[in-house]
């Protein structure tokens, strides 16, 4: 293989014309990194809060909010990621009645953010959903009866039993949708978003150094990604219930 | 004015009817002992009493409050009437101090020192002041299921249902939760069991009633139950509880 390893584009932090730090590139990398968490973290809001709601919808008794819920799940965890980012980004507004249509392409601040976030949001909230009816449904009948039978509200029955049951109990699978949230971020930059992957690709353009561009990002979305893990491994330990067993991840 | 009061309830699972035109009273301060044999719909009888269980005829009422009404206000009737499970159902994420206070402060919105202040009174007396910070799972079966004795005492109930409270418990462990019961049945608890346990039926119980079948075949004082009154059935399900 005829190529010229260059690592120090990774390490330009000013142009200077006669290396090959056309563009600061380091800065570059860091502020793709920031819109990457960035678009991550507001989407992990969104889809964290949506998710149990519809989760929690998908095991009420009245027809009409379960039929809701399962009918969002469907829709939003069976269309591609890509397709969905498209239409949000490309056909929802033209759906709009002119003056908000206008509004979300172009009046909003940072319109391809938004569009990102709440594609991304909603999407995964349609698998948190689904870990969360399953962690719901994990619990028995009988708790739900023990819960009922001391007074306690439908409301207050998920509030102080089911979902802080349930919560502990998809723990593990609720990591891998939060993982799962920030490696899909970089479907943003589909739609004009600079994240971490849309700069790596800028700087390959730029450099021709696409190896070491492309090793800087793998290397950035590994170390977050296991951090993560580790920090919720803590989480899992810190609330594991006492007496329960549980294993854990070792 | 009978406590609770039972006439006519049918209930079916789809084509399937469990209950067959139950009818009965439980009045204040009587401990009635429900058993027949399982699928009897013994179980099924006792969670309509306070609306777990739906019914599609007849009516039931508790201090006069109507059970099916869709007026009532179930979650308000249920906070007055104590439930105890076969699987005792303490709550597994909260201490056992937590699971008695959790209705008492939500349902009953007493101050956290009053539910805490109940709380230790109630698990004195079931004689598990030590475990307070515990949780359930760290109890052993019998322990666990004097907590959630205590849990449905802490509200003050009116009626106390116990469904198969013993049935889930080794052996050894049977008597310490009789014995609590026993004792809440000495006070003038008025009670509704759901058990196999005839040495507690005989020692504790006023009346007995034998289901078969979704139907409540006798209903009668535990002396004419224990004597000769019974019927067919109740005597082939006494004979073959009694000399297993």
């Amino acid at each position: 293989m005829n190529y010229n390893w260059d690592w120090s584009v990774l390490f330009c932090f000013v142009e200077d014309p006669v290396s090959s730090c056309t563009q600061p590139f380091f800065y570059w990398i860091v502020s793709g990194f920031g819109w990457t968490i960035s678009v991550a973290a507001a989407a992990w809001v969104i889809a964290f809060s949506l998710g149990s709601v519809i989760g929690v919808l998908r095991t009420v008794e009245n027809p009409y909010l379960r039929g809701f819920a399962t009918v969002y799940v469907t829709i939003f965890r069976n269309i591609p990621l890509l397709v969905q980012m498209f239409l949000w980004f490309f056909v929802f507004p033209e759906l709009l009645p002119d003056e908000a249509g206008k509004w979300v392409k172009r009046g909003m601040p940072l319109p391809e953010f938004w569009t990102a976030v709440v594609c991304l949001g909603t999407y995964t909230a349609s698998r948190v959903g689904e870990q969360v009816r399953a962690g719901i449904e994990a619990i028995t009948q009988g708790q739900r009866y023990a819960a009922m039978a001391m007074g306690l509200r439908p409301v207050q029955v998920y509030r102080y039993i089911l979902l802080p049951v349930s919560y502990r109990i998809i723990i593990p699978p609720l990591t891998s949708d939060f993982l799962g949230v920030f490696k899909n971020s970089s479907l943003a930059l589909t739609i004009g978003v600079l994240e971490l992957t849309a700069q790596t690709r800028q700087i390959e353009e730029y450099t021709f150094q696409g190896f070491e561009a492309f090793t800087a990002a793998t290397l950035l979305y590994i170390v977050v990604t296991a951090i993560v893990m580790a920090v919720m491994r803590v989480v899992e330990g810190r609330v594991v219930i006492p007496g329960m067993i549980s294993l854990g991840a070792k | 004015m009978p406590m609770i009061e039972m006439s006519s309830v049918n209930k079916w699972y789809d084509d399937f009817q469990v209950l067959k035109d139950c009818s009965t009273q439980v009045a204040k301060g009587e401990v009635v002992v429900v058993c027949g044999p399982s699928g009897s719909g013994k179980s099924t009888l006792i969670k309509t009493v306070n609306g777990l269980e739906p019914f599609q005829e007849g009516t039931i009422t508790v201090d006069e409050i109507s059970v099916g009404d869709p007026a009532t206000d179930l979650p308000r009737l249920r906070a007055r009437i104590g439930m105890v499970f076969q699987n005792f159902e303490l709550f597994p994420h909260l201490s056992i101090m937590e699971n008695i206070k959790l209705a008492q402060l939500k349902v009953l919105n007493r101050t956290d020192d009053e539910s805490a202040k109940r709380g230790m009174e109630l698990l004195d007396r079931v004689g598990l002041v030590d475990q307070a910070d515990k949780f359930p799972a760290q109890l052993s079966g019998g322990q666990q299921q004097r907590v959630a004795i205590a849990r449905g005492l802490a509200m003050d109930p009116i009626a106390m249902l116990f469904d198969e409270p013993t049935s889930a418990l080794d052996p050894e462990m049977i008597n310490e939760v009789l014995d609590v019961m026993t004792a809440l049945a000495e006070d003038g608890m008025t009670m509704m069991v759901v058990t196999h346990e005839m040495g507690f039926a005989r020692r504790v119980a006023h009346r007995v009633i034998f289901m078969d079948e979704g139907r409540i075949e006798e209903d009668c004082t535990k002396d004419d139950f224990f004597g000769t009154a019974r019927g067919e059935r109740a005597q082939e399900f006494l004979s073959k509880i009694l000399t297993h």
